[in-house]
């Protein structure tokens, strides 16, 4: 029970603190909670389904399909936390004094909203399929263990649950003031992270070899496996042996979302407003 | 303004689909290729394999339980179905000993002697 608490717990943790952290980005946006249930069940669906076709899916692409898909996903959920966080670079502060029209604030909210259901949806997605696969073996097996597996998995989930919660409401105790930005940078790291995850993937499907050797190893110092280097490694892409080009797309993502930012944040506003 | 916007958040989509083309260099060294079994534990469960050359494991899952071939080491990770086959990327190593196991059932375990 307790190997099968650890192995679906471990899949749900990524997702577990992104949903946490899209909760905390959203805190004070109406109808938030519909958009965020619908991508987290999207999400289940679809890993539903992708453990379902899972055979035919890594047949794909000469047996590399997993590894397009993760990457490909991964990609769309770096350019929807980017677009999210350009979007609020415009519109933050305007809708933090509330002092925009509501019906207008929750028009364009709703698209901000659309792109981080995608990003939640996206990352349960990619957890969640393994542990479908991971279930279904279980129930398909017979005798007495499986019922002892399956509250083991139950309880895996419950404590994913619990680390969204605790990411959510510790990202709360932040003064609202602070709050924004914390949750900017945390967002452009997490997008990094996820676009230097895709470079792994590419490379893993050996469809990237450009500077593909590691750069350093600090796997001495901090292993990825451990629950920091986990936590790191989802918050802000923390790997202990990154290739060059891993390396090159984090500060490429980086670079790109600060210069987006500040591109849109620096226009003249449609309407005067007074700084929130 | 959203014009604008939207030309922007479509230059960096393609910014970022330009940056998953396949930039390969054609696999230029010829990989090691290893080929194992599964069915509950790995047939055979100790691998060699040259250092300094990529190397391609071919996993076949014989069981009716879907596995995730997995090594921390290796940082490979590839989750095979039941009765199915996969072929594992492994980037060139140095000498060393490496584990690999299945996530599913950590008793299944194996090394790849990298020499």
């Amino acid at each position: 029970m307790l190997a099968a608490l650890i192995i679906v717990f471990r899949e749900v943790f990524e997702a577990g603190l992104i949903i946490g952290i899209v909760l905390a980005v959203t805190r004070s946006v109406k109808r938030r909670n519909r958009w965020i249930a619908g991508g987290v069940l999207a999400g289940v669906l679809g890993a539903c389904v992708v453990a379902a076709f899972a055979g035919a899916l890594s047949q794909l692409f000469e047996g590399m399909g997993q590894e397009l898909f993760n990457a490909a996903i991964l990609g769309v959920a770096v350019v929807m936390l980017t677009w999210h966080n350009v979007w609020m670079a415009r519109h933050g502060k305007e809708m933090a004094g509330e002092l925009r029209a509501v019906g207008q604030a929750v028009a364009e909210g709703s698209k901000s909203l659309l792109a981080l259901a995608v990003v939640v949806g996206v990352a349960v997605l990619r957890e969640g399929s393994e542990v479908a696969l991971f279930l279904y073996g279980v129930a398909a097996s017979d005798g007495g263990s499986a019922m002892s597996l399956l509250v083991g998995g139950l309880l895996g989930l419950v404590l994913g649950g619990a680390v969204c919660l605790f990411t959510y409401f510790g990202l709360l105790r932040i003064p609202p003031r602070a709050l924004f930005t914390t949750t900017t940078v945390l967002i452009t790291l997490l997008a990094a992270g996820m676009a230097a995850q895709a470079v792994s993937f590419l490379e893993r499907a050996n469809w990237l070899t450009a500077l593909d050797t590691v750069v350093w190893d600090t796997s001495w110092l901090l292993s990825e496996d451990s629950i920091l280097g986990r936590t790191l490694h989802t918050l802000i892409g923390y790997t202990d042996q990154p290739t060059g080009m891993q390396l090159v797309i984090y500060a490429a993502v980086v670079l790109v979302t600060i210069a987006l930012m500040r591109l849109v944040g620096s226009e003249p506003p449609r309407h005067a407003v007074a700084a929130g | 303004m959203f014009a604008s916007l939207t030309t922007r958040t479509f230059a960096l989509a393609t910014l970022c689909a330009a940056a998953m083309l396949p930039l390969s260099a054609a696999n230029a060294q010829q990989a090691t290729e290893i080929q194992i079994t599964y069915d509950g534990a790995f047939q055979p469960n100790e691998l060699r394999a040259p250092a300094g050359k990529p190397i391609t494991v071919k996993v076949k899952n014989n069981t009716a339980k879907a596995m995730e071939f997995e090594s921390k080491t290796l940082k490979v990770e590839k989750v095979i179905p039941s009765k199915g086959e996969a072929v594992v990327n492994v980037r060139a190593q140095k000498a060393g000993r490496y584990e690999f196991f299945d996530e599913f059932n950590e008793k299944a375990r194996g090394t790849l002697v990298v020499e």
